[in-house]
């Protein structure tokens, strides 16, 4: 409410003030009369859609969180009852666990892949097609990616477990099972991002200078502490936003679970954001689906922050 | 809407790979290019060229199981699941999902009781990812201009209060947006779905402006001086000079919009507007578990995933460098 107020009030009072003092004050440079006017025209739609779709459901999201709301009647201010409900919510914790489990096996395979894939790309050629072909998956919406894979993991006629019988072990219930169904869509979001945060890295390496590395093999480093000593410390800015935006991606996973298990079998995959959806659509509880949004909300925020300053993101070994 | 933080962020900073692109490649050339000595064959690289070789061919097989199985015959494909060619090869899949396959022929092949019109689907999608973006990438880059040639008081004010936007990502705001496009009654119509994404993103503003201000002012000037208003020369002198930009958001924007599948979700009720990417999760979702029709949900995933690929073929360059700079602000 606060933005959304004072923002169209300051523009009036801005282009008042223009009118009365401006001659005065820009007399040497008469192209940018009239400026003032043009740019709040101009502006006018992107500050609409600021304060309709951004400022106003944010503000208005952060209100339901403490009410009791079902679409259909009016919100109730129920205070701290959404929250009270939420600690005692046992279903909640769950979808936090899976949800955090998710993230973790996403994280930590999606980010190995991706900086050995960069560094060996890095290393070998300079191919653009070759660097085409590895973001291809990232340009396919997450229900196609789940839904092919749902099918190579199928577990009569699905290629993969043809290729596991053949290899004379038991076929896998890859999504069937609630063992595997966390792991397996974890495997689906990597195959999907794994090359654009190759990418991003690989811009990253092309960076560091040469002369670096020649420094580095006159004084006798070998290859792994090369990459040890010089591409990571070096590339520590770019991983670090790199890792930044996988866990804010995979925390609102919701695609890949919808389409390939539903959040089954029996709540195993059940991640927060399909709860939340749950909640929401499937039980008209809009004020307690607030409630969730906003804590996760706050635990993004809380991890980004954390990430910030243990990996001091903000300045590179560079100087 | 689906522009959440993370995905948004992807979109960074394109234009910044326009202006530095000429610069970099002879880097990445000096970097890449390994030095005469170390070109001898090793174990190292042979090792690397495998893990490599693995990447490609992990990456690409699930698409060419799209097409293998996109063609096979959907009975024919239990009885031979490994072979590696189209079983029984058929466009009966593809007749099944633009739906004119009659019946008996559907069930000759092994289809379901589920379909899909997915021409149908395709266009909502279309419509839906081409104007959402048009009206985004045109809406901030006259906002962009306002921030970075004009001047005027609260300039850098409002700009610093409309990025305060990129730090709110989709989970709190799209709800109460749900319930804002219901309260409004644009519910299942192509105004709430284009709407909250169709005026405003922080993103491109931001890019946008940055690459502005790297222009030189110089040919803007002169025109001014001409007597052109500022209009004129935003459509005529700015607007051209900014294409590079503007059409890398426009495939970021238009491949974000086609992919898109929550804000869909919840506000499409029926099939009237929905695009294809829900349609295609509903068809899969409303396959029987015991005898899905594979054949046909992969012609489906197929057609869904197409325009991507022809963007891929066409911009794949331009998309490969503009990820890559997005991480190097």
């Amino acid at each position: 409410m606060a933005i959304s107020t004072t923002t169209p009030a300051r523009g009036r009072t801005a282009t008042g003030r223009v009118r009365k003092t401006g001659p005065v004050r820009r007399a040497g440079s008469p192209a940018h009369r009239g400026d003032a006017r043009l740019a709040w025209v101009l502006i006018a739609p992107a500050v609409i859609g600021f304060l309709v779709f951004a400022a106003y459901p944010t503000l208005r999201g952060i209100y339901l969180s403490f009410t009791d709301f079902r679409v259909l009647t009016p919100p109730e201010w129920t205070g701290l009852d959404n929250l009270k409900r939420l600690v005692a919510d046992e279903v909640f914790w769950h979808s936090l666990g899976v949800t955090a489990y998710f993230v973790l096996l996403s994280v930590v395979i999606g980010m190995t892949l991706s900086v050995t894939t960069a560094v060996v790309l890095h290393r070998l050629t300079a191919s653009t097609a070759l660097r085409g072909v590895i973001i291809l998956p990232f340009l396919i919406s997450g229900v196609v990616a789940a839904t092919t894979w749902s099918w190579m993991l199928d577990a009569q006629l699905g290629i993969v477990n043809i290729a596991i019988r053949q290899l004379g072990f038991d076929p896998v219930f890859f999504l069937g099972s609630s063992r595997w169904a966390i792991p397996t869509i974890a495997l689906i979001s990597v195959w999907k991002g794994m090359g654009y945060n190759a990418i991003i890295v690989f811009a990253g390496l092309q960076t560091i200078p040469p002369t670096i590395y020649e420094a580095g093999r006159i004084d006798g480093a070998n290859e792994m502490q090369m990459f040890r000593r010089l591409t990571l410390p070096l590339l520590r800015p770019v991983l670090a936003m790199v890792l930044v935006l996988t866990v804010i991606g995979s925390f609102q996973v919701f695609d890949l679970v919808a389409v390939t298990t539903q959040g089954g079998p029996a709540r195993a995959s059940n991640v927060l954001q399909l709860y939340i959806y749950d909640k929401a659509f499937g039980q008209f509880e809009f004020g307690y689906a607030a409630t969730m949004s906003l804590a996760l909300f706050a635990m993004l925020i809380a991890i980004t922050f954390l990430q910030m300053r243990l990996l001091r993101a903000d300045e590179s070994d560079t100087d | 809407m689906s522009a959440s933080a993370s995905a948004a962020a992807s979109a960074s900073a394109p234009p910044a790979a326009d202006t530095v692109r000429p610069a970099a490649r002879p880097t990445s050339r000096a970097g890449t290019r390994p030095s005469p000595a170390r070109r001898r064959p090793s174990l190292g690289r042979a090792v690397a060229w495998t893990y490599l070789g693995g990447v490609v061919l992990v990456t690409l097989f699930p698409f060419y199981w799209i097409l293998r199985t996109s063609f096979s015959n959907n009975y024919a494909l239990i009885t031979h699941p490994s072979s590696l060619l189209p079983v029984d090869f058929t466009l009966g899949a593809f007749r099944r999902v633009l739906g004119i396959a009659t019946s008996a022929e559907s069930l000759a092949e092994g289809g379901s009781g589920a379909s899909i019109n997915i021409l149908h689907f395709a266009l909502n999608s279309l419509i839906f990812a081409t104007l959402s973006t048009g009206l985004v990438v045109f809406f901030s880059l006259i906002a962009a201009y306002a921030f970075a040639r004009l001047e005027w008081p609260g300039r850098d004010l409002v700009f610093s209060i409309l990025l305060t936007a990129l730090m709110v990502p989709g989970i709190l705001t799209l709800l109460p947006n749900f319930v804002l496009i219901k309260d409004l009654g644009l519910l299942n119509t192509f105004g709430g779905l284009i709407l909250p994404g169709a005026l405003f993103s922080a993103f491109n503003i931001f890019f946008l402006r940055q690459f502005m201000l790297g222009l030189s002012r110089e040919i803007e000037e002169a025109a001014l001086i001409d007597g052109a208003s500022r209009l004129r020369v935003l459509f005529q002198i700015t607007l051209p000079m900014t294409s590079g930009p503007v059409t890398t958001l426009s495939i970021l924007g238009f491949i974000g919009a086609w992919n898109d599948y929550f804000w869909p979700l919840l506000v499409t009720s029926d099939d009237s507007v929905r695009p294809l990417t829900l349609a295609l999760a509903v068809f899969k979702q409303s396959s029987p578990q015991a005898a899905p029709d594979w054949a046909g949900l992969m012609a489906a995933t197929l057609v869904a995933a197409l325009p991507m690929l022809v963007l891929f073929l066409a911009f794949g360059r331009r998309i490969v460098d503009s990820i890559g700079f997005s991480g190097l602000k």
